[in-house]
């Protein structure tokens, strides 16, 4: 073998060992979701119902076409951005579970876009701002409590949320309501609405929203200096104190994105949601529900990355649309609720790290597999030389 | 407001405070080991769920035995997650809180009607009767626990064993304490008061089951546990403060006048938690080693 050849092979299978390796955290997010749907099919199966036929319904209700993935995509929408709220929190070191609450209220806040009358754009922009900022705004008074106070942010966001639960509620109940419809708020005015995507679905220009703001974030992380200090003040607080890093501001700054990420995935529900364009006070926000929670599943098996968030928030859109289908399915109607408790199953099966050690074959097998590839790569450089 | 008001409010706030006294005291034995389980909500929904399909099929014993069990095997996953495993615990709590709420509103709707569940009167506990209104006996236990809880920490081996898993780990391995499994021990416990707590709800308090029935209060028993700095005593008096505006709550929603909307009315004991631990912070000290899993160097 000449000189060249063994470099340009060393090179190849280095370059298979870095993928490898990287492809690690990744192996991992899909066994929790295998675990998860296999929880999911063990009690589907012992309330009697053929766990084959309801995931068979559900794939094909998320993925089967395009009219389903554009339902999958707009239902990965909101995801993605109450995904970051975590995440980004996270990468602080903290834990943001107030999501659900920033959304009500940048929800809520886009509503009032309503009042104006602008050209649209401008309103889509002013829209996204307002929300953006009323997001902000809630997400703030934790994070001052936890600076000032030393209230855990977990205690303080959870109780924010229920505050704005219920004030979302009297808002869309009593001021913003539409005064035909008591059921409904105001409906979004067409210069606001974003244009849909796909015909004939609730696919919604909306989804660039999401998608920006996580390319956003992912070069603010690990391309500017901010996002430097930030992710090693979650890493290591007192290093990253004594290495002269405002922790308290990258902090607050984490927050401040986390409550815009969560306010723009309310205006995103509100602004890009045929029919009507409008929340529902009536039936409890029933669009809005439970979003912010499942956010924090998509960053957990995003793996807190915003590319990894992309790719789950489209992963539990699908379980969401597909279980929509699955609950309409024949003779074999699984509730919708049974993706919520797969759900559930793969953020469990996610909080054990090297979820991988618990099977040791599989360890076993790529350990080695590594092993032997390092070797080679070793080896090449030394022939090289000889 | 007149005399008959003040008995009717105290007698909910009693009623209110026993689930919350009861997930607090078990969270204080958890977290003085070691672990922070936010997973209690989720806890707490199933629990009272299980407890009436128990207390349907074999009475209310079985009931809130049920509850217990099915308490203590959420936490005896989320305490192994946690010690053998090295886990996340706020991850972990997270998908429990997830999975309770996808199973519970699953399980609802499986029973007939989606939402909600009505126990039957007839396998409800049956009440002591005293001057100031109807209690189950669940309530003895609330008000007697946190002194015994107070006792075995401060007084027993086990109990400061406890505290060495939680305040310095490396120290108790040392003594040849093993660290993982009495952190192990210590969220069962844990876990079993939480589901006794959500059982009691479902089969001898409410009398029925939704899908929103915890309505944060695993999260409240968690924000008693931090007022109290984990004494069991103040842990009660935290937790009879927020089932009394629970109650207030309650109250006020039924007055005809209205003199404030529902919506608002909701949402005082949240508020009133916020500024209570807020209050409260800055006095109170933790475990040192609160949240982290033991490694062996």
């Amino acid at each position: 073998m000449s000189i060249k050849e063994a470099q340009q092979q060393s090179r190849l299978l280095r370059g298979i060992h870095r993928t490898l390796t990287g492809l690690h955290p990744v192996l991992e997010s899909l066994i929790a979701a295998l675990v998860g749907l296999l929880v999911g099919a063990i009690l589907m199966y012992t309330w009697g119902f053929d766990p084959w036929k309801a995931y068979f319904a559900l794939i094909q209700g998320a993925y089967g076409g395009s009219y389903e993935w554009a339902s999958s995509l707009s239902r990965a929408t909101p995801l993605i951005l109450t995904a970051l709220t975590f995440s980004i929190c996270l990468r602080a070191g903290m834990f943001n579970i107030g999501a659900e609450g920033q959304m009500y209220m940048g929800a809520i806040a886009a509503v009032c876009i309503t009042y104006f009358t602008l050209p649209p754009g401008l309103h889509h922009i002013v829209g996204l701002i307002f929300a953006a900022t009323v997001g902000a705004a809630w997400s703030l008074v934790p994070a001052a409590l936890k600076l000032m106070r030393g209230v855990s942010e977990v205690i303080s966001t959870i109780m924010f949320n229920w505050i704005a639960r219920w004030m979302a509620l009297y808002l869309a109940i009593y001021v913003l309501v539409d005064p035909m419809r008591a059921e409904k708020t105001l409906s979004i005015p067409l210069t606001a609405r974003f244009p849909i995507l796909v015909p004939r679905t609730d696919l919604s220009y909306g989804i660039f929203v999401s998608i920006a703001f996580a390319l956003f974030i992912y070069f603010l992380l690990w391309h500017t200096t901010t996002g430097y200090e930030l992710r090693a003040a979650g890493l290591n607080p007192s290093a990253a104190r004594y290495g002269g890093i405002r922790t308290k501001r990258t902090m607050f700054l984490s927050f401040i994105l986390g409550g815009i990420a969560a306010g723009l995935a309310g205006a995103t529900i509100v602004m890009g949601l045929p029919p009507t364009y409008a929340i529902y006070g009536g039936g409890g926000l029933p669009q809005l529900l439970n979003m912010g929670f499942d956010g924090m599943a998509v960053a957990m098996v995003g793996r807190n990355h915003p590319i990894g968030i992309i790719v789950a928030a489209i992963f539990f859109g699908g379980l969401n649309a597909g279980g929509r289908v699955m609950q309409f399915y024949g003779s074999n109607p699984v509730p919708l609720e049974m993706v919520r408790v797969v759900m559930g199953a793969i953020v469990l099966a996610m909080s054990i790290p090297e979820l991988i050690r618990l099977f040791p074959m599989a360890k076993k097998g790529g350990q080695n597999l590594i092993r032997s590839l390092r070797r080679t790569t070793r080896s090449a450089p030394e022939e090289e030389s000889a | 407001m007149s005399f008959s008001d003040i008995i009717s409010l105290l007698r909910i706030s009693l009623h209110a405070m026993v689930p919350l006294a009861l997930t607090a005291v078990g969270e204080i034995v958890g977290e003085t080991a070691g672990l922070f389980n936010i997973g209690l909500e989720g806890i707490l929904l199933l629990s009272a769920f299980a407890g009436a399909i128990g207390a349907e099929a074999g009475g209310p014993y079985v009931g809130l035995l049920v509850g217990m069990g099915v308490g203590g095997v959420m936490s005896l996953l989320f305490a192994t997650i946690n010690t053998y495993w090295k886990g996340t615990q706020m991850v972990t709590g997270i998908g429990i809180n997830l999975f309770a709420m996808g199973f519970v509103a699953f399980g609802l709707i499986q029973l007939g009607a989606p939402g909600f569940h009505d126990v039957p009167r007839a396998v409800s506990l049956f009440k002591i009767r005293t001057p100031i209104g109807m209690y189950s006996p669940v309530i003895l236990l609330a008000l007697v626990l946190p002194f015994v809880i107070h006792w075995f920490l401060k007084r027993t081996r086990a109990g400061l064993m406890l505290k060495a898993a939680g305040e310095m780990p490396e120290a108790a391995d040392v003594a040849g304490i093993n660290i993982n499994r009495i952190r192990l021990l210590a969220a069962v416990f844990g876990g079993a008061m939480a589901g006794l707590a959500g059982a009691y709800m479902s089969v001898a308090w409410l009398g029925l089951v939704t899908k929103g029935l915890s309505a944060g209060r695993g999260f409240i028993a968690l924000a008693c546990v931090v007022f109290s700095g984990l004494n069991p005593l103040l842990a009660l008096l935290a937790a009879f403060i927020f089932g009394f505006f629970q109650a207030l709550a309650e109250w006020v929603k039924t007055l005809p006048s209205k003199p404030i909307p529902g919506e608002f009315v909701s949402m005082l004991p949240y508020i009133v938690t916020l500024l209570v631990v807020s209050g409260a912070i800055g006095r109170v000290r933790f475990p040192k080693f609160l949240g982290v899993p033991y490694k062996r160097e």
